[in-house]
């Protein structure tokens, strides 16, 4: 076992840890700096595959925005201090299922396709490469794909400030 | 894995490096909040910190000595894990950034080996350093929410709130400054403004990215939640903000983290915009004198435009008034957005042009 198989489980551990924890603790606040940790490991898991970029992505996007967003939130609702209550235990065999088919979608995912370890990379994983692939219209190219998920976006963005502009409307 | 290819002496090379690097950030620091009162005391005729050794010198080492020997008070209402977390992330976002930096040139030794003055040259070091500016929020909210009090609490938010829309500002600008450059590393960057004249015209990003320049320090204003954006900390209406329930030396370390960050901030702004360690004549003090004066005098000019910078940062919080919240979230999102967005639109279209 070299340095990087030990990094490669410690790294495992803290997303799987922190995951778990986020998953079971019964405190709100908690539960989002459990995922937060869970979500540095996963900067860290990039970081060790040497896709340098992705892994600046994921610490900007998802532990810098969307959870200071998802902490934010929890600041605005009251009693974020309280334990949660219990689930019922429909509530709970639901989620064991939802979650079971999430994981087997995934693991049939792996199972299927066999990853074989080889040298010569079909494309490095460049800041270059990664830009002309998002935007290419070539073969390949992910320009459409990039562009709806930007209208998606936009129509997001506009919706929210509808709905924050709504002033209380009259009932007489 | 790269890991294979580390040897014990290039492990050795950096933990000397790294040391140096925080001790050197830790001392600018101590002494940035002596001069901190001192360019205060000048502007409002006063005389600043003058009892302790000369010129009030050791002001800082004696109130270090004071904020450890104070009395540790943890309430009982408090979330613990968190409230000893807040400081403790503030203080390790803060020294995370130099990591990316480079300090100076390389130094080349007679057998050929190089001496790299910084830390880690990954590239993609400007995400590197945004993500962990994004991160330096987390400080600031943990701690302000496991106080459990409601004026630590309105500051966590204001805080919040203010970090994510300057954010995006902040990464506007810097995308005008990358399409010129065409690199995400640091050194690179620093390496295009090589000198101070090439070709008839400057060739630090300054004077090629002003508009960006000036977006980018309001932003590291706001980052750093400083005067005129110290909202998170107005004592006039939130008391102490984050830090109210905060004693001994996990105030201090917020306090403390707050110093370092501008120091970091001010070595960023300088290499991103000023040059870093470039200066005009680098060439001739390479030819005439020796190479190895390039990289020791390239450290010092990068050092004196992060202190010219922090004078500045100094100079606005004794200067402006504070701003009113909604005027704030105005600035950020009316007018610096639109104004970087701007930007970055006539960069790529002066690019294009000159592509052809």
């Amino acid at each position: 076992m070299n340095g990087a198989n030990i990094l490669f489980y410690l790294l495992a551990a803290m997303i799987l840890g922190s995951g778990l924890l986020a998953v079971t603790t019964r405190q709100l606040f908690r539960a989002a700096i459990y995922l937060l940790f869970s979500l540095i490991g996963m900067a860290g898991m990039y970081f060790w595959l040497q896709y340098e970029f992705i892994a600046a992505v994921q610490v900007v996007v998802y532990v810098g925005g969307i959870t200071v967003l998802i902490i934010f939130s929890i600041f605005l609702t009251q009693q974020a201090g309280e334990k949660m209550l219990v689930k019922k235990t429909g509530q709970q065999i639901f989620a064991a299922i939802a979650a079971f088919c999430g994981f087997a979608l995934v693991m049939v995912q792996i199972v299927q396709n066999n990853f074989t370890a080889t040298k010569n990379l079909s494309l490095s994983p460049s800041v270059t490469n990664i830009g002309n692939q998002m935007l290419g219209v070539d073969k390949g190219g992910y320009a459409l794909p990039f562009e709806v998920v930007s209208i998606l976006l936009l129509a997001a963005l506009i919706g929210s400030i509808v709905i924050a502009l709504r002033t209380p409307t009259q009932t007489s | 894995m790269i890991l294979t290819a580390i040897t014990l002496g290039f492990i050795l090379e950096k933990v000397i490096l790294v040391s140096i690097i925080l001790g050197g950030s830790l001392g600018i620091a101590m002494y940035s909040t002596w001069a901190e009162r001192k360019v205060a005391a000048v502007m409002q005729d006063r005389r600043g910190p003058n009892r302790a050794g000369p010129f009030g010198l050791f002001q800082p080492l004696a109130d270090g000595l004071k904020l450890f020997m104070k009395e540790e008070i943890i309430p009982t209402l408090s979330n613990k894990f968190l409230f000893i977390l807040g400081p403790s992330l503030a203080m390790l976002m803060a020294c995370m950034t130099s990591a990316v930096i480079p300090w100076g040139p390389n130094i080349v030794h007679a057998d050929g080996s190089v001496f790299t003055l910084q830390v880690a040259d990954i590239n993609i070091g400007i995400l590197f350093i945004f993500g962990v500016v994004s991160l330096g929020v987390y400080g600031i909210m943990l701690g302000s929410w496991a106080s459990n009090n409601k004026y630590s609490l309105l500051s966590g938010l204001r805080a919040a709130a203010q970090a994510v829309s300057y954010e995006l500002a902040m990464g506007l600008s810097l995308i005008a400054l990358v399409m010129m450059s065409g690199s995400l590393s640091m050194r690179e960057i620093v390496e295009q403004q090589h000198g101070f004249w090439n070709n008839g015209y400057f060739t630090w990003n300054f004077f090629k990215q002003p508009l960006a320049f000036v977006i980018f320090i309001v932003c590291s204003f706001a980052e750093l939640n400083r005067a005129p954006f110290d909202l998170s900390e107005c004592e006039s209406e939130l008391v102490g903000g984050y830090h109210t329930e905060f004693s001994s030396m996990k105030l201090g370390f917020y306090l403390f983290a707050e110093y370092i960050n501008m120091f970091i901030t001010s070595i960023i702004l300088s290499s991103l915009f000023f040059g870093g360690y470039n200066y005009p004549g680098m060439d001739w003090v390479a030819l005439h004198v020796s190479p190895l004066f390039v990289s020791i005098i390239g450290v010092l000019v990068l050092l004196g435009k992060a202190v010219a910078f922090i004078l500045f940062f100094m100079f606005i919080r004794w200067t402006l008034p504070r701003f009113r919240y909604d005027q704030l979230m105005d600035l950020g999102w009316k007018s610096l957005i639109p104004l970087a967005l701007f930007n970055m639109l006539v960069t790529g279209a002066i690019i294009l042009a000159f592509q052809k």
